[in-house]
Formats: C-alpha cells, structure tokens, sequence
C-alpha cells in the first residue's frame, strides 16, 4: 500500500501496539535543554530509574543563557539572574550525574536546540527526535519525524527509549510555482498559517511539498517545519532529497564510509510514494506571496506588507470579532492602517526559526552600507549556535551589523521568549523573526511583529514596516 | 500520576479563543526547577496590574478586578471553561502545572493543542472537548446563573449541568484508564521492556550509524 513519508517513519519506530491504537514509538534522538528537563530528571532519580540508552541523549542550554558578551564570557557563574544560573547549573548537574553529553555554556557546539542537532548531525534523516520544546518539529526539514514533547513525556523517553503515541492524520501542502527574488521559507510559512490558521493542522502531521518548497535550502525548511507547530502540527516533514543528502555529508555525527552508503539507500526511501493517502490537502501559489508581516496576537493574525490592518466591524463573526478587537487593542492599533503607520522600537533577529547563517547573510545584504534608525532603541543580531557565529564572523556579517549600529550577540533563544536579560518593554513594538507574537510572550506588554530577517532588517532601517526590495 | 474519577466544581469561563501557553504561565516562572508552586502565577498577567518576577509574593500585588478568576464570584473555581484551540503555543508542561496548582481539575472547550491536551494527562488534570455550541452554551448558563457548578464523571464520560442536562464526551481509552487509576505511565511502558530491547537490537543493527555515530558523539 502507498505510504506517506509520516506513515514510514511511524511504521518503522513501533515497539508495539495497544488495543486503543496506541503504540509504543521506539526514540532515536533526545535532545535536552535546561527549562524542560529539570523535572523530569527529578523523577528519575526519585523512582530510583535511569536513562534506557544514555547515548541517544544530547543536551545544551539555550532559553536562558545571556547572550551579551560580558555576561557570556564569565560561563554559567557569570549568569546575573540567579534563578536563571541555577536551572543552566542544575542541567549541568544532571548531565554530569546521568553521563549524558552536554555542549555546555561556552561549548562550541552549544546553540539552540533546533539549530544544534542538524548542524552536529545530531538529527538525521529517519530518525525519530523528540525534545521538551514544542519547535521540535523544525528537525523534520531532515525527513525525520520531530516533535516537541512535554515534562512528564521527557522523563518517560530518558526511561523508557519511548514515547506512547497515537498516529496522527496526514496533511500535504503543497506550495507550487516560483518564490519572488528574496522571499524566504518564513514568508511561506507565515502565509500558510494565515491560509489555514492556528489550529489548522492540530491533530496532523503536515508535509511540506511541491516547486516551491523542493526550490528551499534545507536551512529554509527548517524554518518552514519549525513554523508547522504554529500551524497546530506536532510535526512537520519535508521529503529527502539531493539537497538533504548534500546537508546531512560530512557532519560530525554523520554516518562515514560505507555507513553512508546504507543511509543514503534507506534515506531516498523517505518520500511519500506515489497515491499516498493524504487526509488534507492545501495548495498555495508562491508567487502570490509578497513578504509577510503578523499584525495581532497570534500568527494567523498576518497581512502582505502592503496590505491594511483589520478592523474589527469587518469579521464575520462574534469570536473573531472579540479576538480581533482584542489583538488590536493589545497591539496599540485602531485597525485600518498601513503597517508603515507602526513605529518599531525593537527589532530582534534570531531564534530556532530564524538565527541559520543564511538567515544572517539576508538580514546582512538589508543592512550593509545603512543604518539602523535613530527612532530604534535596540537592533540585536544573535545567532542560533557557535558554529553560527564563526562560520558568520568569517564571513565577516558581523562587521557589517555593527557598522549598521545593530549588536553582535551569543548564542542562544534570547528575546525569541525573553527568559534571560533580552526583552522588550511594555508597548514597545518589534519586528521580530521569531515564532510567536503572543501576548507578552517578549516581554510583558511587548508588541511582536513577526518578519522574515529581510524584513526585520528593513524594518530597523526604516524604523517602520516596508517592503525590503524597496528600500 | 493523581486518579481523577468524579469531579463537582464551581465553572470559571475564560472567553478567549487560542489560549496560549505563555498567557496561561508567562515564561518568566519557567525558570523554576520543580513542579509546584505556579498556581499563584496562574494567567499572571491577565490577573495582575504589575510585571510579575519569581520569588515575589502574590497576595500583595495590584490585582486586574476585570479578569475572570479575580472575580469573587468565581473564587473557588475548578472547572474552566474557554473557547477554541486552548493550550496552543509552547509544550511546556507548566501550563497544566500552573492550572493544577491553582485548582483547576477539568477544562472544557471545542478543541485544544495537542501537546497541552496531551500533558494535561500526565497531571491529573482532565480536559474535555465538546462542540463549539455545547460550549456556547456553557458560557451563558455560567454568564445568567451565579455558582454554577458542573459534575464531571470520568468514568461516564460525562458533563452534568445544574439542570441536570448530559453532555457526553470522548476520551482514548488508555488515557482514560490510565487517569481513573492514577496509573504510572513509565512502569507501565516498563512491562514491555523484552519488546523495547528486542525491537531496538533490530533496529539499531539496521542502522549502524546510529551506533557508529554514538561513540564519536560521546568522545
């Protein structure tokens, strides 16, 4: 019978088989950081358990590591916030007393989680990776199956090598046609979810596919895979090919010699075949789509550059209406304007969507030769991970976004949810290429615009929202 | 795992689509290395009028009299009620801690996020999907009649209005057997240890690199 790409993975990690239709999903991957796991470690120790097979774990602090160089360079100790140094601290700990290999602070393989695994070729093609963070889903650029995990979920897999899973439904979207010169993974992703909406793909796993999506960089469908949670979809996948091959060679903990070989057999199999069942179908035409700006609360809330806000009067109905009276209200706005009308105080480029070195090569091309605006407080440019970092300060990105006036950051999740020093204010306004526009999720009070780094760059340069081509 | 089999409480309506994990418990409280203690955090930005930091004492802080659980008619609520997609946004487990801690045993509304309906599980904590018009209705039977109270029956699968009208509910049954007997998840998985060690000999043996790239990742 045809199977999907999902389907494959699944079927191919099932221990066993409950009478409800659950199954015992065999994990190859865990990757841990300091928020998530500190509990769960607590109930292993506490049941007097350990880890199943301590090799499939990897583990590096990321929420809460400062990303200023001073507070940076001191390590852990360093970390002002003494909640903050206790829980990197207690990650530490815990990897230490488990034997579980950790990038530390200062490691240079320490990053974000999602930008780390597939750069160490932690995640590869048909594995199953699980984290305690919802943007696990980001390592299914890779054709493997990802997804984020709760506390309790973390402490069964460090146990038990499993997760009890029930198959989810499958849903493709296929975006066709040509990307305008410029737009990027995240303006596709960011318009997918206005197309279908928050909870549009809450119970599946979605499968990015067509010209457009095969025409990405491995780096732009993990963008595109990290965006599917905000979409409702525990998982986002994207089907192996050259380009995913071309990724995963050469990568530390890539297989080597004739090892490579067997993967590369078994890898090209992760496609879904032809006539595959797919519960849902989405189509959309790239080359509708003009870089995406959200205006509101929550993702879905996202307009073109060029178009106007909402207003709330024009909904249809009672429950959009309240929802967008009450975004707009929290973002500052009447509804009705032009998205030049919003005057930025923040921009923040970075995190696990968006901190990848050809993130920073775009917002790097925006910002040469110009200036962040007097108007903006703050511009931080901060990479996803160490390796981020290098390979850009070889390039020389990070001369051009200070001479820019921007700051040249550490690594980590930063302002992205704002658990360390970097958040915003109560009714600043940022462009941001991060995930989720939230309430406060920046910082309380905090007005998030969700961009592509074109876009967030454009936006520091202007001080405002314009189209970046036109700049 | 805490059983969860009957459950009367006083109905607490929070008439928001897409409650987001950061709103239900802002990021700064994640920071906590243990799984108490986040009730008093609960929506802390909804329910108060200052920034709120770890550490802080709650009971002196600037209340937001408007927000539905500072609400004196709703003091003491255990089932809360809200529309569409609760729970969307970040996979943290806190969020049902935080609702746990603060007292709340059911939620009900017309869907939840995945990872959250998931967690809430793991917790005690039972939530409940019915139709978007069952829900409607909740929240003007809680609007019309003070103290309205629900009775939750796991077992049944049932809600239970004031009036005595029945709403049923589905549930998978191993999360329902696992939560009506408080069961532990990982002794249960546990049991099959033979079939994990079997399956992942085969499956490793398929897949060297997996080994292979193991022993440079822990050199």
């Amino acid at each position: 019978m045809a199977k999907t790409l999902y389907d494959k993975l699944f079927d191919q990690h099932v221990v066993a088989q409950r009478d409800d239709g659950s199954v015992l999903l065999y994990i190859d991957r865990h990757i841990i950081h300091e928020v998530t796991s500190p509990q769960a470690f607590e109930g292993l120790r506490l049941a007097g358990r350990t880890p199943w097979r301590v090799s499939a774990n990897v583990a590096t602090p990321d929420h809460n590591v400062p990303t200023t160089i001073a507070e940076r360079a001191k390590g852990v100790e360093g970390i002002v916030d003494d909640t903050s140094r206790i829980q990197v601290k207690t990650l530490d700990d815990n990897c230490d007393e488990f034997g579980i290999v950790e990038f530390k602070i200062n490691d240079d393989r320490q990053g974000i989680v999602h930008v780390v695994g597939p750069e160490t070729g932690a995640s590869l093609p048909g594995m199953t990776i699980v984290c305690g963070d919802s943007h696990t889903s980001t390592h299914g650029a890779l054709a493997a199956l990802a997804q984020g995990i709760g506390t309790s979920e973390v402490e069964h897999v460090l146990a038990t090598q499993c997760l009890v899973a029930k198959k989810m439904k499958n849903m493709r979207v296929n975006v066709v046609g040509v990307l305008d010169e410029g737009l990027t993974a995240k303006d596709i992703a960011l318009a997918v979810i206005g197309a279908i909406g928050t909870a549009g793909g809450t119970g599946y796993a979605i499968e990015f596919a067509g010209s457009a999506i095969e025409a990405l960089s491995v780096e732009g469908r993990m963008t595109l895979c990290n965006m599917a949670i905000e979409a409702g979809a525990r998982a986002g996948l994207v089907a192996v090919d050259d380009k995913t091959l071309e990724y995963v060679k050469g990568r530390p903990l890539s297989p080597k010699a004739d090892d490579w070989d067997a993967a590369v057999s078994q890898w090209r199999e992760l496609v879904s075949d032809e006539g595959a069942h797919f519960d849902a179908e989405v189509e959309l035409d790239a080359a509708s789509i003009k870089p995406q700006v959200t205006w509101g609360t929550s993702p879905e809330q996202v307009i073109a550059v060029d178009q106007l806000i909402p207003k709330a009067e024009d909904q249809a109905d009672t429950v959009s209406r309240d929802s967008v009276s009450r975004a707009l209200s929290y973002m500052g706005l009447k509804g009705g304007e032009a998205l030049s009308e919003i005057g930025i105080d923040r921009v923040f480029i970075g995190s696990c969507t968006n901190s990848r070195i050809e993130d920073l090569r775009a917002a790097a091309k925006v910002f040469e030769g110009r200036h962040v605006a007097s108007s903006v407080k703050e511009a931080i440019i901060v990479p996803g991970s160490q390796q981020v970092k290098k390979q850009a300060e070889q390039e020389g990105l990070h001369t051009i976004f200070e001479a820019a006036g921007a700051q040249w950051r550490e690594p980590g999740c930063s302002m992205c949810l704002g658990m360390n020093a970097d958040r915003l204010g109560q009714g600043e306004h940022c462009a941001s290429t991060s995930n989720r526009n939230f309430e406060g999720r920046q910082g309380a009070g905090g007005r998030t615009h969700l961009v592509s780094p074109a876009m967030a760059a454009a936006a520091a340069v202007a001080g405002t929202f314009v189209d970046f081509r036109e700049l | 795992m805490k059983a969860f089999t009957q459950h009367f409480g006083l109905v607490v309506p929070i008439d928001r689509a897409n409650v987001d994990t950061d709103m239900i418990i802002p990021k700064q409280f994640l920071k906590s290395i243990k799984r108490t203690g986040f009730g008093p955090n609960l929506f802390d930005e909804l329910r108060y009028l200052d920034v709120g930091e770890p550490g802080q004492d709650c009971s002196t802080r600037p209340i937001n009299p408007d927000f539905e659980l500072n609400q004196p008619r709703y003091a003491g609520a255990s089932v809360l009620v809200a529309r569409d997609n609760f729970g969307c946004g970040s996979s943290r487990e806190h969020a049902p801690w935080a609702l746990d801690d603060f007292g709340i045993r059911v939620v009900i509304a017309p869907s939840f996020a995945d990872i959250f309906y998931n967690n809430c599980f793991k917790n005690g904590l039972l939530p409940i999907v019915l139709s978007a018009e069952q829900v409607a209705e909740l929240f003007d039977q809680v609007a019309a009649e003070e103290g309205y109270s629900l009775t939750v029956d796991l077992a049944a699968q049932t809600v239970i209005t004031p009036a005595g009208k029945v709403f049923n509910f589905e549930i998978d049954q191993f999360r329902k057997d696992c939560l009506l007997k408080g069961l532990d998840e990982i002794g249960l998985t546990l049991q099959d240890s033979e079939a994990i060690k079997k399956f992942e000999q085969a499956h490793l043996a398929s897949r060297p690199w997996l080994q292979a790239s193991e022993e440079k990742f822990s050199a």
